[in-house]
């Protein structure tokens, strides 16, 4: 019962932050407030017994990549919303876009059996020993080439970053 | 309970480490340090925290009212979090029952600290900015910038303690060291990658950059007075102190020490004396903090970013790599 409350809190507080990413003035509070977003799913997932998932999600997400979000939106001292106001037909194709998108979504969720998701607690699959036993025995090749796909990416940055010719 | 008594433990310790600091600084310099209030000083982190209780608040007029007031409470608030999944000892027994003295056991105590960790930023950087100062603003980038840098050192250095643990739960490190069996004596590398970055994560001298006085006035908390300042300083005491504690859990055995369990103490008394000695590795560690404070000049930025970037992050790799192939070698 208890794990149900904090499911609501988190679940609202999750759909807050998201709406006021959009719904901000100021770069920097969008920033704030997807911080906030990661953290009630990083909640999400303390509740489905992934703990490991839950920390990794806080060191990567917020510890990483939001403070370079919020480092750069420092940097270039964003302080008002400096994008030029966009064409009406632009917001009507937008929000047409996205509806769609959600109706898709929707659907998806409509025709999937809820009933069958198991009890967090008795399968234990998002705990570290059997993470790291399922990615390193049945996944290996596919871990490992994501990683090499990091990798790429990561050299291919540094190669952009480079001013002068190589 | 427990929770509550290392919440005011941590608190006691960081008001007392601002008087230890300033007694290290006299004696570094010569001089006798505050002397005045009480019995060898002994009552001046009241008065100090008295004064800065009664000074004036101060909220420049373009400031973000909610970010400023955040600033220092998250910093504050993340400060006392990373004590939960420290073993401070072994388990107590009352009525038979045992009890362990660790708020949290959670199987992946290590990471929970490193999570911490890299939030522990948010503070500084949503105060630097809030303040709408420009010399705020370069101390939050700074601070941002540099604890991303020191980070990375940081958790490569511990990845070699988890590889010769083989668990990320902070009990079972410390009960892996059990007797002598530090993980400094097969870490030394390791060791040494940890304590330079944790200078650097909690904003020490020499790496005390986002507060550099010379350059940036007061830094992240140049607009800040009262006790929203008192917050910002006196979270970098209870990190300290935190950080000491992780330190000599990680590679100084935790509450181990040779022939302690060999005394046969009765288990309350063990629990005791063991949280002492883990408590007494913790003020070597508070020491040696004020010892290079008052020691070393601070590092200019690119030195910095050089020192973090290019032999810290190389060194732990390296670490990393020797460390796996004389695991692989002894199997």
């Amino acid at each position: 019962m208890f794990t149900q409350y904090i499911f609501h809190f988190l679940s609202i507080m999750a759909l807050f932050s998201a709406v006021m990413v959009l719904a901000s003035k100021k770069p920097i509070h969008s920033v704030l407030f997807l911080t906030l977003t990661f953290f009630s799913i990083a909640g999400h997932y303390v509740l489905l017994n992934a703990q490991f998932l839950a920390v990794v999600h806080v060191i990567v997400y917020a510890g990483a990549i939001m403070v370079l979000f919020l480092f750069t939106v420092m940097l270039l001292n964003l302080n008002h919303d400096e994008r030029s106001p966009k064409p009406m037909w632009v917001n009507i194709m937008a929000f047409i876009a996205g509806g769609m998108l959600m109706l898709t979504l929707i659907g998806i969720f409509r025709g999937y059996d809820i009933q069958s998701a198991q009890d967090p607690m008795t399968t234990q699959i998002g705990l570290v020993k059997n993470l790291g036993k399922i990615l390193y025995h049945d996944y290996l090749i596919p871990f490992e080439l994501s990683s090499v796909l990091f990798l790429t990416a990561m050299v291919g940055a540094v190669l952009l970053g480079k001013k002068e010719q190589i | 309970m427990l929770a509550s008594f290392i919440l005011v433990l941590s608190l006691l310790v960081a008001m007392y480490s601002t008087l230890i600091e300033r007694k290290v600084a006299g004696w570094f310099q010569d001089r006798h340090g505050p002397n005045r209030a009480g019995p060898w000083g002994l009552l001046q982190p009241l008065a100090d925290g008295a004064k800065l209780f009664f000074k004036e608040e101060f909220m420049p007029l373009s400031a973000d009212k909610f970010l400023y007031i955040l600033g220092p409470s998250l910093t504050m608030f993340i400060a006392l979090l990373t004590s939960a999944a420290i073993p401070w000892g072994p388990d107590l027994i009352i009525n038979g029952a045992a009890y362990p003295l660790q708020v949290a056991d959670v199987n992946i105590g290590i990471l929970y600290v490193f999570a911490i960790l890299s939030i522990g930023v948010y503070g500084i950087m949503i105060g630097g900015w809030a303040s709408n100062n420009k010399y705020a603003l370069l101390g939050a980038v700074r601070a941002s910038s540099q604890m991303i840098s020191y980070e990375l050192a940081m958790s490569l250095s511990i990845i070699t303690i988890v590889m010769m643990t083989g668990s990320l739960s902070m009990r079972e490190i410390v009960a892996q060291q059990q007797g002598f069996n530090w993980n400094i004596i097969y870490q030394p590398l390791g060791f040494l990658i940890f304590l330079i970055c944790a200078f650097a994560e909690t904003n020490r001298a020499p790496f005390d950059l986002p507060e550099c006085e010379t350059e940036l006035v007061g830094g992240y908390h140049t607009e800040y007075s009262s006790m929203k300042l008192g917050f910002y300083l006196f979270a970098e005491y209870i990190n300290m102190f935190i950080s000491g504690a992780v330190m000599a859990t990680l590679f100084l055995g935790g509450y181990h020490f040779p022939g302690l369990d060999k005394l046969g103490l009765s288990p309350n008394v063990f629990a005791f004396v063991s949280f002492m000695v883990l408590f007494t590795k913790i003020t070597l560690f508070g020491f040696i903090y004020m010892w290079i404070r008052w020691t070393l000049p601070r590092f200019r930025y690119d030195q910095l970013m050089k020192l973090g970037w290019k032999s810290l992050i190389p060194l732990a790799i390296l670490n990393v790599v020797v460390t796996g192939v004389v695991i692989l070698l002894n199997q």
